[in-house]
């Protein structure tokens, strides 16, 4: 085990090259220069400002020395400082990454928690009113813009019914609010966008444990089980549930970038200061250096949810030897 | 003579699935509102009526007006085109890259193989959402620069079916007597595997136009997207949300344009994985619902 991990620890160093490669090649080969906000679009800089600028940031250099110096400076953490505020890259972020980490996770625990018992219960229930009606909410589901969702519930909950607070992570009262209530806030406050965020990765997990479970209910163990007269209480979550919930804890990890994505959303719908809602400001403003730093980051974590949920599956199935 | 059979034998397949039924009239519908759209909408799409600003549904304004006085419906109707236009030359260029990729890869195999693969793995590791918004952001925001972008973004998945599937096919017998009466290699991959191995490839892309039209109504909904007075879904969400406590049709009903014709496409794609491939009834099927942009 500890071997597979060492093995997998390493196969992450080309990944991580890939990955600052592609970052760099996206920003650099696009169109327009970092500078642009502060010059062209700014009639009254020279030429020669301009130009001072472009050293400053070493936009005059070859591309691939540009690269490796960004490189050289990536290992040591250092991402630059922010074209808009000069503040350090990696302050803001790491500022940002805690709230958005804990959203997500947060997520992730409740799509695990209501997905994995919904599907199994569709498949247990197979061409019942019930699985029917499961099929169509996942489709439903599926093609809801989170979004509009957001949009809608903010209204319901927040404006019509104002049971829920509609933006940002605390009440402006928060600081006095005695522990208990300093909690309470915080959960009405990230119930609307972990719901939201969560909403559609329900629908496919559901899905996926569904056929799982339908695919190892037919096996022959299975059968074996009820032949010896176990209750079907037993079979189902001793025996079938075991099996068809290790490819969903693997998925569970591939899933992690499309929420780390979909953050970008949901932070700026809530106003919640998270990494998401930094990007997209960032994004608007041109700041490239922390766009940069962003999507390296954002690739680096899916990078190492996949490697968590490799190493998970290895610990769960007794079956897979890694040697 | 067989191949009329055999496209018999899917549809009887598909016909079986209400589901998939229902897909397909709401893809046609769509279709079929896109292409008609100076027809059958009202109004203009652009005019603006200061005299009936924000007006709730009603026999005039089926879906009720805008903030500038602009009949929702036409604009809902107008921007089908949008959103069609976007999710097919979207798809267009993800299945060119996939299928080009998947065929070098898999019939080329070694190092060419795990050279491609790798690249995938890595394009992969980005959250999707902030690799597309990273080079919209750097380039202007425009409905073209939206196609290419989704398009360059999300070959991945089709790469991979490509691959796997060619994988399969080319140790067949067909192929080994295409190599035998001396084809080349480009033929043999274009002419001969190509063909064989497209099935999988219009399921993806059926579902990927679904996929496309959701991240375009969410770059457009976040002002990245097609920019206004264009009548794009997000973008309409995005004018209504403001007033969205005196005009709630502005948000409901956009919204729900986008929801019936991404179920539709879905509906559409699972259908046809079920009529041409019946042995995925099971099993890794679901996969794609995991992934949202």
């Amino acid at each position: 085990m500890k071997n597979y991990i060492f093995r997998r620890l390493l196969s992450m160093i080309p990944m991580l090259l890939g990955i600052s490669i592609i970052t760099f090649a996206v920003i650099h080969l696009s169109p327009g220069k970092p500078t642009d906000l502060a010059t062209s679009l700014n009639p009254k800089v020279s030429l020669e400002a301009r130009q001072r600028l472009e050293k400053l940031y070493g936009l005059d250099k070859p591309l691939y020395i540009q690269y490796f110096d960004w490189l050289k400076r990536m290992l040591r953490l250092d991402f630059g400082r922010s074209f808009t505020d000069g503040r350090k890259v990696i302050d803001k972020i790491a500022e940002r990454l805690p709230v958005t980490i804990t959203l997500n996770i947060l997520s992730l625990l409740i799509i695990a928690g209501v997905a994995i018992p919904l599907g199994v219960i569709a498949a247990v229930k197979q061409h019942t009113f019930l699985d029917r009606f499961t099929t169509i909410i996942v489709f439903v589901g599926f093609a809801t813009p989170s979004f509009w969702l957001a949009l809608l519930l903010m209204y319901l909950f927040g404006v019509k019914l104002g049971w829920l607070p509609i933006s940002g992570l605390y009440s402006w009262q928060f600081s006095s609010l005695s522990l208990g209530g300093k909690i309470l806030d915080l959960a009405k406050h990230v119930v609307l966008p972990v719901f939201v965020a969560s909403f559609g990765g329900l629908a496919g997990f559901s899905r996926y444990t569904r056929s799982n479970m339908l695919e190892v209910i037919g096996r022959d163990y299975v059968r074996t089980a009820r032949a010896k007269g176990l209750p079907e209480r037993v079979v189902i979550y001793r025996h079938a549930l075991k099996n068809a919930i290790l490819p969903v804890v693997t998925i569970l990890g591939l899933s992690l970038p499309g929420l780390i994505g979909g953050s970008v959303i949901m932070e700026s719908i809530f106003a919640i200061p998270g990494m998401g809602r930094l990007f997209y400001a960032s994004v608007m403003s041109r700041d490239y250096t922390v766009v940069m730093g962003i999507l390296t980051i954002g690739a680096f974590l899916t990078l190492v949810g996949n490697l968590v949920a490799d190493i998970l599956y290895a610990w769960v199935d007794p079956r897979i030897k890694y040697s | 003579m067989k191949g009329e059979s055999l496209s018999r034998l899917y549809w009887q397949r598909f016909r079986k699935n209400r589901l998939s039924i229902a897909g397909l009239i709401i893809v046609s519908l769509f279709f079929f509102i896109a292409f008609f759209a100076p027809v059958l909408s009202p109004y203009a799409p652009q005019a603006i009526n200061l005299k009936e600003i924000l007006q709730p549904p009603s026999a005039r304004h089926f879906f009720g007006t805008d903030s500038l006085g602009r009949d929702l419906f036409s604009r809902i109707l107008w921007g089908s085109r949008i959103s069609l236009s976007v999710g097919f030359v979207a798809v267009g260029i993800s299945i060119t890259i996939g299928l080009v990729l998947g065929l070098i890869s898999g019939y080329f195999g070694k190092k060419v193989d795990t050279l491609v693969m790798r690249f995938v793995d890595i394009m992969l590791c980005f959250p999707a959402f902030f690799l597309v918004l990273a080079i919209i952001a750097l380039t202007k925001p425009s409905i073209w620069n939206i196609m290419v972008v989704i398009g360059l973004t999300s070959w991945m998945g089709v790469a991979r079916l490509v691959r796997a599937e060619v994988m399969s096919l080319k140790e067949r017998d067909f192929v080994l007597s295409a190599r035998a009466v001396g084809c080349s290699n480009m033929r043999i991959m274009f002419r001969h595997i190509l063909p064989n191995a497209l099935s999988p490839v219009w399921v993806a892309a059926t579902l990927g136009v679904a996929g496309a039209i959701l991240l375009e109504s969410a770059l457009s909904f976040l002002g990245l997207g097609v920019q206004p007075p264009t009548p794009s879904w997000g973008a309409i969400i995005t004018e209504g949300k403001d007033n969205l406590e005196i005009a709630w049709w502005l948000t409901l009903f956009p919204g729900l344009a986008i929801l019936v014709s991404v179920l539709g496409f879905n509906l559409l794609g699972e259908g046809l994985r079920d009529a041409l491939d019946p042995r995925a009834i099971m099993g890794k099927r679901d996969e794609h619902f995991l992934l949202p942009g």
